[in-house]
């Protein structure tokens, strides 16, 4: 076990009467990844909401770095150095891939005007740290000429300029193609070997079950499995241990994992 | 052979890659303004070959560089906030306040600097107020400018009783050997002009608030997660299109040293199609500053160049409204609109 970088205590939240999450424990450890699955419906977004300080949770605690944590806010969660990409209005697809990674945090100098080619050699730098590079791209080129996934990749870089310890992926790979899959694969391998971690929810087993250090499987608003890669052995396994979850009249198939109550 | 692969890798990355090359990146960078330059040269021939002797004598140069700079001063502001992804129909009543601001000052005996400053004040202000009213009361911008270009030209007409203010004591001042004299025969206007255009081009391009304005009207929900502060920027870019108003509307009112009340009426349709017809498209995200100066260009030059060439008067709309559609035919080809 690494160093935790966060743990989420007996989270729960409610809508009004319903509930969505009904005392959810979390944690990430530093460098890993972990992959958050769940039917849609299962809580996902509403933990993700929390985890990134959109929503406030009923209750519950969140602990960053071993320190619980009070007034827990959007703000909060980016000083914690947690940063989000949803998939789809993270990027502005007109514009260059440089503008993009520095939305906001522009590198300006006296008076606003900007230091552009310390943008382009810092872009270079950050694209190369998550391997994505490529002959046919530069730091000039318009976001909406690249590939779903490497649009992914920009997200990423631009999460990693923000100095972000954990960069949770909503979907990252839903409506890609197996290649573009790939290429999000290789930029959250480098991601991990900088010693960051990264959450990355997903419906598609077979997606995050290549890539994931550890499974987190939501249903109906509770972890119903925490397990290691090593505690599955097939991508086969974790499907029939969810699908037992949705319909428990199939035969159980339980990993040899020890699931949450 | 990840040895020999490397080095090949990171020359690629220093800069070998071809949308890097410099000349081609000014060329993609550029694309739509250099199209516009093309549209206006080719033009120009035209009017060249139909009309020799009338193009070829300075004096239609210089009477439309008197003019031209007035038209720069609000295409220039207005790229910006249609790339910020609104439009402002209200500018042509606040060049007639700004400008109605600099007329009573100077009319008053107080020094024209005075009145620049009071214009500049109030083309800010006014804008600043258009700005506020479209963006934190949510309204259309279309709509809403369209109203304050009613409503700020009433009170123009109300204030003044409709009556026009003449200068005489401009005649020969310092502000107007400054603003509104010949420097070897080039008006020296368009210098002005030409100093904005360029700041404006910088501004857009090489500072934040530019990069803000372009994130903004391509991904406004992008640029809020980013912490930009979306309804700010969108404020901004009407306080710069006070700011060129008030410019436009001294110029246009140091030319023959007299405040019309109808001042800034006549720019609202050309000062639009030079956006346009510059290769700003409507949608926001992107624009170009020296492509709507170009367009700035090509619209004053249709009517002065039909004239010349010996075609009638009537002829001038006919051919406005083809170059603009032609134009727009030439950026459509050239553009794509990435989603």
């Amino acid at each position: 076990m690494g160093e935790r970088l966060i743990e989420l205590r007996d989270i729960t939240k409610s809508f009004g009467s319903v509930y969505a999450l009904g005392g959810v424990n979390l944690h990430v450890d530093v460098g890993e990844v972990v992959g958050l699955i769940g039917d849609n419906g299962a809580g996902k977004s509403t933990l993700i909401k929390i985890l990134a300080g959109v929503l406030k949770p009923t209750s519950g605690r969140i602990l960053v770095r071993g320190k619980p944590t009070s007034g827990w806010s959007a703000a909060r969660s980016r000083e914690a150095g947690i940063e989000t990409v949803f998939q789809d209005r993270a990027l502005a697809v007109q514009q260059s891939i440089v503008r993009n990674i520095f939305m906001g945090r522009e590198i300006a100098g006296r008076f606003g005007w900007l230091n552009v080619g310390k943008e382009i050699s810092e872009a270079r730098r950050l694209m190369r740290e998550i391997g994505f590079t490529s002959k046919v791209f530069s730091p000039y080129s318009i976001v909406g000429q690249l590939s779903g996934g490497e649009r992914q990749g920009v997200a990423i870089a631009r999460a990693i300029y923000k100095q972000a310890d954990l960069i949770i992926l909503d979907e990252p790979t839903t409506a890609l193609s197996l290649t573009e899959t790939a290429k999000v694969f290789h930029f959250i391998r480098q991601v991990k070997a900088s010693g960051r971690s990264i959450m990355f929810i997903g419906h598609n087993i077979h997606h995050v079950f290549d890539i994931a250090d550890r499974f987190v499987v939501v249903d109906r608003g509770k972890v119903v499995l925490q397990t290691s890669r090593a505690g599955v052995a097939t991508a086969e396994q974790l499907i029939n241990f969810m699908e037992d979850v949705a319909h428990p009249m199939a035969v159980p198939v339980s990993p040899s994992a020890q699931a949450s109550p | 052979m990840i040895d020999l692969a490397e080095p090949i890798l990171e020359e690629e990355d220093d800069g070998r890659h071809p949308a890097e090359r410099p000349l081609r990146r000014f060329f993609l960078a550029n694309r739509a303004s250099l199209g516009s330059l093309a549209v206006f040269l080719a033009m120009m021939a035209i009017f060249l070959i139909a009309n020799p002797r009338v193009f070829s004598s300075w004096a239609l140069y210089s009477s439309v560089l008197t003019t031209l700079p007035v038209a720069l001063f609000l295409v220039v502001p207005l790229v910006f906030i249609v790339t910020a992804g609104e439009i402002d129909l209200s500018f042509p009543a606040i060049v007639g306040f700004a400008s109605l601001a600099f007329a009573a000052v100077v009319q008053a005996g107080y020094d024209p600097f005075l009145g620049f400053a009071a214009a500049i004040v109030t083309g800010v202000a006014l804008g600043l107020v258009v700005g506020v009213l479209v963006v934190y009361a949510n309204l259309s911008s279309l709509v809403a400018t369209l109203g304050m270009n009613f409503m700020l030209r009433g009170l123009i007409l109300i204030i003044t009783q409709s009556k026009s203010i003449a200068l005489e004591t401009l005649d020969g001042s310092w502000a107007s050997t400054i603003f509104s004299s010949d420097v070897l025969g080039v008006p020296v206007q368009i210098l002005w002009a030409l100093a904005f255009v360029i700041f404006s081009a910088f501004l857009f391009n090489r500072h934040r608030f530019g990069a803000q304005v372009h994130v903004v009207g391509d991904n406004p929900d992008s640029a809020a997660e980013m912490g930009i502060d979306v309804k700010r920027v969108r404020v901004k870019v009407f306080a710069f299109m006070g700011l060129g108003a008030a410019f436009a509307g001294v110029f246009s009112t140091m030319i023959n040293f007299t405040w019309w009340p109808t001042s800034g009426d006549g720019y609202l349709l050309p000062v639009l199609a030079s956006v346009f017809v510059g290769g700003t498209p409507p949608w926001g995200g992107i624009g170009t500053v020296f492509g709507g100066a170009v367009g700035a260009l090509t619209v004053s030059f249709i009517q002065t160049g039909i004239v010349g060439a010996g075609l009638s008067g009537f002829y001038v709309q006919f051919f406005n409204g083809l170059i603009i559609i032609l134009s727009l035919l030439g950026h459509r080809w050239n553009q794509v609109r990435y989603r």
